[in-house]
């Protein structure tokens, strides 16, 4: 059914057409309209879920991953210092192959406090072993967490996601969603049933102490299911697109890449606002095309590669930092283009940190100073926007 | 013939890791004693985090997650919402952790699931310190001890802050039921954890649980020093059920604190002067137990 909704609306719908059968959730800045729609859904008897609340975002990821565990289906939303709270858990998440979803609002770090959208917060869990993806637009939010659960809960995946949405571009802005019915969801995603869970007639122990010789094995093994979601990723979508109709790019979406001069990378809701500079600068006789990473755990690699030879020069627009060495994404594209003979020139901008916008002209001058990059740069890292550092 | 009061039935086999003399080892096993086969055990960072044996062996015969050290309180949350929205309503759900996990790292998550109202039981085996890292304090750890972190030494850095009262803190929380018991007293132990199974909402019940490497005690004197912790009043038994006390043991006449002291090497750099001042503490904690009892069974009369 068609509706208009913010995205966390659609986020608070993808969980209840999936039948997540415990939520756990603690408020905070921009995500609590999530937390506050499944909590009406649930009182209004429209979702069938168990929803403990708890005292911190901590303990959130920690109820859910023993109800994972336990065999159900689960789902949480953050954001910002709410996901770096959980850090310790979204690790254990991921060790004890619990294929939880969430929602990450996506909002900058304090201090100094900002509700604003960045990156930071989900960048900071790259290392975590769940799966990452970036939505440009709130349909995607709502399509992304039924692909989540369809691929995190396949027997030889098992990994948690985190489903990326941008602070108020997307949380706060509604848009057309089409809300799949509860049936056609439920034809596509079969219901959760673990081989292995806490059961007292199958009574196995979870998570206990192993030694050196053992410790690698259990860690590859989760490597070797985070590659296998690559192709994964691609074939959810696919079967998705079958059933459903719609499709939203695969691992990275291209947008009028062919014969163009320069193409700028980026992840989430900027994407929408850097098609429309596109068609713009096409219209203008600039070459210029875009590649959006909506998946960026597993890492894109292949995709990334079919970059090199598209255009001599790229942009690679991070939407958080690392401090000391290039953005996250820069590193990443970087590496992957690396091997390839005819790897473009690349710049690393790292853009719109804690909400500063990036409207049609900022995105219009970086695509022009890109198409001016030349060889033997003399920096490759700009802070697009700086302040008292030739920033504009 | 004589009429067994403990379950004969084991779950829990040979081979846990545990040190000799270990109560934390009689805590697990009167447990599933207790609540039976049908329980789900949440255990994080302790020693029970190692003792059950190293993967793949397990020497507990119920199904156990191992979760992060301060989430115990959350884990049996989460655990007891997938059972619920499984419609199983047949399976205790425990949480076993120690005394840093609970009073210390863990009180939060454990004031949450309290709070909320979760139908489980917390268990606390208190050893008083944190043994599996090696005998650093807790804030459960009684005044006066010797651990790693509270050394002796010159300055006299022995522990001087009282133990922490999780009991208090959890009555406070208006619980249905909690209780302190301890592993040499496995027939109370096991009413009292009976009881908490059969009572809906949380429970709490915290277990001495006497540690001979770090209260530097041989191990063959595990039961000699919960009897005298119960004759000293140094940790009484009781039980609170919705807010009325009731005392499990009560000695005619309490036996010196220094009788507790004196079988454990943890309190023997201690002057006589900090004995009586102990000795004193230990005589009000017991006056103030003995009038709560009087009081709150008072209002139920009333």
């Amino acid at each position: 059914m068609k509706m208009v909704m913010t995205g966390n609306y659609a986020s608070a719908y993808g969980a209840k057409v999936c039948r997540a059968e415990v939520i756990s959730a603690y408020p905070i800045t921009p995500q609590t309209s999530i937390v506050e729609k499944i909590a009406t859904l649930c009182s209004s008897g429209e979702m069938k879920a168990k929803f403990v609340k708890v005292e911190s975002e901590h303990s959130a990821m920690a109820a859910l991953i023993s109800a994972s565990m336990t065999g159900a289906r689960t789902y949480t939303a953050t954001s910002s210092h709410g996901l770096l709270l959980m850090h310790e858990l979204l690790i254990w998440a991921a060790g004890a192959r619990t294929p939880v979803v969430m929602s990450n609002v996506c909002r900058a770090n304090g201090p100094p406090w900002s509700v604003w959208a960045d990156h930071h917060d989900a960048i900071a869990q790259r290392d975590t072993g769940w799966m990452q993806v970036f939505c440009e637009g709130n349909q995607e939010v709502l399509d992304s967490i039924i692909m989540a659960y369809k691929l995190g809960e396949r027997e030889d995946i098992r990994l948690p996601s985190i489903i990326n949405e941008d602070a108020f571009i997307l949380s706060h802005t509604v848009e057309p969603v089409d809300v799949p019915e509860m049936e056609d969801v439920d034809s596509f995603l079969p219901p959760f049933n673990p081989r292995f869970r806490l059961d007292v007639n199958e009574p196995y122990g979870f998570g206990s102490l192993v030694m050196p010789d053992m410790y690698m094995e259990f860690r590859y093994k989760i490597n070797e299911a985070m590659e296998a979601a690559r192709q994964g990723w691609r074939d959810v979508e696919k079967d998705f697109e079958r059933h459903f109709g719609r499709s939203h790019g695969g691992l990275v979406e291209f947008y009028k890449c062919e014969g163009a001069d320069a193409i700028l990378i980026m992840a989430g809701s900027i994407a929408s606002t850097a098609k429309d500079v596109v068609d713009d600068l096409r219209a203008k006789g600039k070459k210029v095309g875009l590649a959006r990473i909506r998946v960026f755990r597993p890492f894109p690699v292949e995709e990334i590669r079919k970059l090199a030879g598209m255009a001599n020069t790229m942009g690679m627009c991070d939407h958080s930092y690392t401090f000391g060495h290039w953005g996250p994404m820069g590193q990443e594209v970087r590496g992957a283009l690396y091997d390839m003979n005819d790897r473009p020139l690349l710049m690393n901008y790292i853009v719109g940190l804690g909400g500063k916008d990036m409207t049609p002209g900022v995105i219009e001058k970086i695509y022009l100073k890109t198409l001016a990059l030349k060889g033997g740069l003399d920096h490759d890292i700009e802070w697009i926007g700086v302040k008292g550092h030739g920033g504009w | 013939m004589a009429k067994f009061t403990i379950p004969t039935e084991e779950y829990m086999n040979p081979g846990h890791v545990g040190c000799l003399g270990c109560g934390g080892c009689h805590a697990m096993r009167y447990t599933l004693k207790a609540l039976g086969p049908k329980t789900i055990i949440s255990i994080p960072a302790c020693c029970w985090a190692v003792m059950p044996g190293v993967f793949p062996y397990k020497c507990l015969e119920v199904p156990l997650i191992n979760t992060a050290f301060e989430v115990t309180g959350a884990s049996i949350s989460g655990i007891k919402a997938a059972l619920e929205a499984k419609g199983i309503d047949d399976v205790t759900v425990a949480g076993f952790a120690g005394d840093g996990g609970t009073a210390d790292i863990g009180i939060q998550a454990l004031s949450g699931m309290a709070e909320r109202g979760t139908d489980a039981i917390y268990i606390m085996y208190d050893n008083e310190a944190y043994m599996n890292t090696g005998i650093q304090r807790s804030s459960s750890t009684p005044v006066g001890a010797w651990t790693t972190t509270t050394p002796v030494g010159n300055t006299k850095d022995w522990k001087k802050q009282p133990k922490k009262n999780m009991m208090d803190i959890m009555v406070a929380h208006k619980i249905p039921y909690a209780a302190t018991c301890s592993v040499g007293f496995p027939e109370d132990m096991i009413k009292k954890l009976r009881k908490a199974q059969g009572i809906r909402g949380p429970k709490f019940i915290q277990i001495y649980a006497p540690c001979p490497t770090g209260w530097r005690m041989q191990p063959e004197k595990t039961i000699e020093v919960c009897r005298l912790a119960v004759s000293t009043a140094a940790y009484p038994l009781y039980e609170v059920e919705n807010g009325v006390y009731t005392i499990s043991r009560k000695p005619s006449e309490l036996k010196p604190i220094k009788d507790y002291m004196a079988i454990q090497g943890r309190f023997r750099h201690l002057p006589q002067e900090e004995v009586d001042a102990i000795q004193k503490t230990v005589n009000w904690e017991w006056k103030r137990l003995l009038r709560l009892e009087e009081f709150t069974k008072g209002l139920v009369e009333g």
